[in-house]
């Protein structure tokens, strides 16, 4: 390790701590001012509120029937996390072990929905979907969902599986297993915790994923986060703290799904998804 | 009957070639298990490859005019190609804003033993989302919130200055999900490289400043041009913020809202499509102009090994 110890060093060092605590301060305090707000009776020109309450968690349940939009949440959610689950570890385990002709395309197929953000391929997307009557569904939103969800199961479980010697299952089709067993017995148990990682992964991601849920709900099925956006966006409507109440509760069903998530994966891996892939 | 022979024969043959044909399949890597890879292939050409080749059919197909009338319209509606002007100056200076302060920061973090409390707190607001960043800053960065009473009660302003709904806003929130994303790719980037590279410079008596634009930038700049076109892709598509947080009627009116109220408030779902590919375009222009600066760049181990 290197030591710088002049003057001009000491001084560059402090500055940029003081610049990433100023970026964590600040962001913590706008969290902390979203709790704080939720709990207050009126808070008006002054640093605190005058007092603390939690009812704007029973009338934001109420208003914004949190109740069914949760239910919609989770169903929505935890049907996005099955499938993308299932086939992104199906792909996976084929990309991980076969050198096929156009590998390297279907890689190429599954980077891009990743790199090419949601709002640009979700009004085409939504378009194709109002056309075959699926937009303002459960599955229409489940179908948008599934587009950055199951590359990104893939590009996650592809290291995974690479790590596991090829000669275990060499072993296990020695002493016999079937296709099953050697899925079920062998690769299930030594997966389980990339899966794990990569589902929980998915599972934060979607819950808040806006934009194609956005585009493509209807009023049955909304989840948490655009109808969190409707309220911020008819702000005024409803009191202040009410809508913070409800963007608790939303914070609460995500990080929830984090904390579990960080147990299994590094933080950098929820942003640097395919350095594999794209750091070559 | 004595043709029975014969048949077993050519059937034999058959099943010689069959599997003939497999084993050359396998050769070259397909069998089962490569069919594996089918049904999420086919999922992502339907949902993704398919309806973006079906946008771009459908944007030459306008309400009104020739094959390429929605995109004229586009270019010719101050209203709509000012947008891009609009997200340009949104974007650019954010992704180049989050980059340098990046940099240096994960030059500082990477030396540090535990980096997982930092990550943890910075991975917040990309789990967050935008929806409800924009409504913590909203209360945070507004007239009577915490950051404006902190610098008037510093002495350092006099009275509140607006900094909801208008650029600002748009910009901060920009700033709150985008750095934590460009800082943890800066940061795969930077612990990828071998101290012992900057330590043999240090021996040989380079300074701080000589190790990092000598050793370092060299080595992570392709990282960096990766890392700006996603942080880039992502802010040039900023749309609940810009909606919620800034002042989506003038100074934020960013591509995003023109797609969508064409799509959603007009039901020209044509035009829509249209502006979607000009969205697209524009990023992937921005994102092959960087790339291709990159292909200069050196590019190889990052590692002090020999090989």
């Amino acid at each position: 390790m290197i030591r710088d110890t002049g003057l001009g060093s000491r001084i560059w060092r402090i500055a940029v701590w003081a610049v990433t605590i100023l970026f964590v301060l600040n962001l913590l305090a706008m969290i902390v001012s979203v709790v704080t707000n939720s709990f207050a009776t009126r808070w008006l020109g002054t640093w605190l509120p005058v007092a603390y309450t939690t009812r704007w968690y029973f009338s934001a349940w109420e208003e914004f029937q949190l109740h069914d939009i949760l239910i919609v949440t989770f169903q929505v959610v935890f049907t996005v996390v099955v499938v993308s689950g299932l086939l992104g570890v199906l792909a996976a385990y084929a990309m991980a072990r076969r050198d096929f002709a156009g590998k390297r395309l279907a890689m190429l197929v599954f980077l891009l929905p990743l790199l090419v953000p949601p709002i640009t391929y979700g009004i085409p997307l939504a378009t194709v979907l109002y056309q075959l009557n699926l937009a303002g569904t459960f599955w229409g939103v489940v179908l948008a969902n599934l587009v950055p969800t199951v590359p990104f199961v893939v590009l996650v479980m592809i290291p995974f599986i690479e790590q596991i010697d090829p000669r275990i299952e060499a072993a296990a089709r020695v002493f016999g297993a079937s296709t099953p067993q050697l899925f079920g017995r062998i690769l299930f148990p030594l997966l389980l915790p990339g899966m794990l990682a990569a589902m929980l992964l998915v599972l934060v991601r979607t819950i808040a994923m806006f934009e194609l849920t956005f585009l493509t709900a209807g009023p049955t099925s909304q989840t948490l986060v655009v109808a969190l956006y409707y309220a911020v966006f008819a702000a005024g409507v409803r009191a202040g703290q009410s809508i913070d109440a409800m963007a608790v509760i939303y914070m609460v069903a995500t990080l929830i799904w984090l904390v579990l998530a960080l147990r299994f994966v590094n933080p950098t891996q929820i942003v640097a998804r395919a350095k594999q892939q794209s750091a070559h | 009957m004595s043709s029975a022979p014969l048949d077993g024969m050519v059937a034999a043959a058959g099943l010689d070639e069959r599997v003939a044909l497999r084993t050359r399949l396998a050769a070259r890597g397909l069998d089962g298990t490569t069919l594996f890879v089918l049904p999420a292939l086919l999922a992502i050409l339907a949902l993704f490859v398919y309806p973006f080749l079906y946008g771009l059919a459908l944007s030459f197909r306008p309400k009104a005019g020739g094959v390429l009338g929605n995109y004229a319209h586009f270019f010719s509606d101050p209203f709509l190609y000012d947008t891009i002007w609009t997200t340009l100056r949104l974007a650019m200076p954010v992704t180049i804003l989050n980059l340098v302060l990046a940099v240096p920061i994960a030059m500082r973090v990477r030396l540090m033993r535990r980096q997982r409390l930092l990550t943890t707190i910075l991975v917040l607001p990309v789990t967050l989302g935008t929806v409800l960043v924009a409504e913590g800053l909203l209360n945070y960065l507004g007239p009577q919130g915490w950051f404006n009473r902190t610098l008037i009660w510093a002495g350092l302003l006099s009275g509140p200055v607006k900094l909801t709904n208008n650029y600002w806003g748009v910009f901060a929130s920009l700033l709150i999900t985008g750095f934590p994303f460009t800082f943890l790719l800066t940061l795969s980037y930077v612990t990828g490289i071998d101290p012992a590279l900057e330590q043999a410079g240090a021996v040989h008596g380079a300074s701080a400043r000589q190790r990092f634009t000598r050793i370092i930038l060299p080595l992570i700049l392709p990282g960096l041009a990766i890392t700006f076109c996603l942080s880039f892709v992502q802010a040039f598509a900023v749309f609940p913020s810009a909606v919620l947080l800034g002042a989506p009627a003038g100074p934020t009116r960013v591509i995003s809202i023109a797609a969508y109220q064409a799509a959603f408030e007009e039901y020209d779902y044509s035009l829509a499509s249209a502006i979607a590919m000009v969205m697209g375009a524009v990023q992937l222009a921005i994102v092959a102009a960087v790339l291709g600066a990159r292909g200069m760049l050196y590019r190889g181990p990052v590692g002090g090994t020999k090989g």
